[in-house]
């Protein structure tokens, strides 16, 4: 049945026309056409659709679409200011956090929530907040290494912003 | 793939969502963080023409501790049961069985309501409120009722909550001196349903030996299982090895898990028998340093 929904995506404001049946994931690369969040297993365990709803990290093929009416939602598209890669993005290239990509867009949220939580993780509390998310190619090591050198980079901008300032 | 066909409601109250429930009857069922129900839907072994989501419903989400114990509104969500710490230092079991209940993202979605009232005898929770003697409130248009989580849990997937109802509350009484939790957990791997599951909850007296124990199984019957004849074997009991062989015999009498995908029922058992021990320890250790 269809049913009118907005959403604010990635900072913009969309007003769509939805079926009740659609899944988040369905919304987000179908009718908003950000193709970025992946559909793994469909099945809730894999976390390659993982986006940010409401400032926190969840699975967006176990979401209604209609269940995210009027709530703000960050994907993958979003993270990044104009050209420049969000530094997570870098960390995950300079660390080869990826092999084939596939899991990857859902590996960056996950990361992004939790580095918004935690400045600082620990590699065991990288393990557990990524427990949702799976990746068949890289072994997780280098994954777990791009998070703590994504932690690093942020605080130097961080830093570097600070300085720009003064 | 997508759910079969249905119509959505978002009540932004209680009084719109039993309108609903009121109209639709038994062609409508609750949806909260859907962390549960929409696997079923999507891989339609459950459908259902009305589904009233109660997630916009406001005054539904806080956590009030108060000298009586605590009050959690039902669609707190398993992460923010988990951060919050003075849940954490009241009752522990609570928070070893959130941090371990799916994955952080499933949590940040799912529901302690509906971790209760889908009624999955899989499901973390059951077992902890059981142990912990925790009430539920269940509203209905022009009124409530309050149902112990003892007898709350019926078969599985089922429980008491009578069509027209909400649950709205969980009402944890606080613990007395002395008095510590525990929840453990076997699983085959990160982010995965148990093997098997306990909880224990234990007042220690005065002189330190055992006032009062409880212990609840999960993934070990068609339901959530309290094990039975626990105080005649620790009441007045100090030593942690003059009980531990009794209470895990008397936790695998009390099971009834059958062969499945995590395992046989002789593995379950051996499995219970083992985290019976070692979570009467822990619980013991919990309340002698409080
Ligand atoms: C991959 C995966 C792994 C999982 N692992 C675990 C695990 O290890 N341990 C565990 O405990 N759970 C696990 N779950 C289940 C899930 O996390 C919880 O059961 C979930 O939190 C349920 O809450 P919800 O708000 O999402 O409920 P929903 O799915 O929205 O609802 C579940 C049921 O409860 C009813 N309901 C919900 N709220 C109310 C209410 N307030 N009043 C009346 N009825 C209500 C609904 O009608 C429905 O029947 C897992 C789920 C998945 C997908
Ligand atoms: S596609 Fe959503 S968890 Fe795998
Ligand atoms: S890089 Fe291939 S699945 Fe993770």
């Amino acid at each position: 049945m269809e049913r009118k929904v907005n959403f604010n995506i990635n900072g913009k404001k969309v007003d769509l026309n939805i079926d009740s049946r659609e899944l988040l994931v369905d919304v987000i690369r179908d009718h908003i056409t950000l193709k970025g969040t992946r559909i793994g297993c469909d099945t809730s365990n894999c976390g390659a659709c993982t986006v940010i709803v409401n400032g926190k990290a969840v699975k967006s093929c176990t979401m209604l679409g209609v269940q995210a009416d009027g709530k703000e939602i960050i994907t993958i598209e979003g993270i990044t200011q104009g050209e420049e890669l969000h530094p997570i993005q870098k960390a995950f290239m300079e660390r080869h956090g990826m092999q084939c990509g596939y899991c990857t867009s859902g590996m960056i949220m996950t990361a992004y929530w939790l580095l918004s939580n935690r400045k600082n993780p620990s590699d065991e509390e990288i393990k557990r907040y990524f427990s949702g998310n799976l990746c068949r190619c890289t072994g997780y090591q280098d994954i777990i290494d791009s998070v703590r050198h994504a932690s690093e980079l942020m605080h130097s901008e961080e830093e570097k912003i600070v300085v720009e300032q003064r | 793939m997508n759910p079969r066909e249905f119509e959505y409601h978002a009540p932004h109250s209680l009084d719109e969502a039993f309108s609903l429930l009121g109209k639709y009857g038994d062609e409508s069922k609750i949806l909260a963080g859907g962390q549960s129900l929409i696997p079923l839907m999507k891989s339609r072994i459950f459908s259902m023409p009305h589904i009233i989501d109660i997630g916009k419903i406001e005054g539904l989400r806080n956590i009030e501790i108060n000298k009586s114990g605590a009050r959690i509104g039902s669609l707190v969500t398993i992460s923010d049961l988990e951060s919050e710490r003075e849940i954490a230092e009241l009752f522990p079991a609570i928070h070893d069985a959130a941090s371990q209940i799916a994955d952080p993202l499933i949590r940040n979605a799912g529901t302690i309501g509906g971790n209760i009232a889908h009624g999955d005898p899989g499901n973390d929770l059951p077992a902890v409120l059981v142990t912990l003697g925790a009430v539920f409130v269940l509203r209905r248009s022009g009124g409530e009722r309050t149902a112990d989580a003892s007898k709350f849990f019926i078969d599985t997937l089922e429980t008491d909550v009578h069509h027209g109802e909400i649950l709205t509350e969980i009402v944890i009484p606080r613990p007395g001196k002395k008095t510590a939790s525990a929840y453990l957990k076997a699983k085959k791997s990160a982010g995965d349903f148990s093997i098997a599951g306990i909880s224990t909850c234990i007042s220690m007296e005065k002189d330190g030996s055992i006032g009062s124990i409880r212990m609840a199984l999960t993934s070990s019957g068609p339901k959530v299982i309290e094990v039975t004849g626990l105080e005649e074997i620790c009441k007045g009991k100090k030593d942690y090895n003059s009980i531990a062989e009794k209470v895990s015999v008397a936790a695998v009498s009390s099971a009834k898990p059958s062969d499945d995908f995590y395992g046989t029922v002789q593995y379950k058992k051996k499995v219970i028998g083992i985290l019976a021990k070692d979570c009467l320890k822990l619980a013991m250790e919990r309340a002698e340093k409080r």
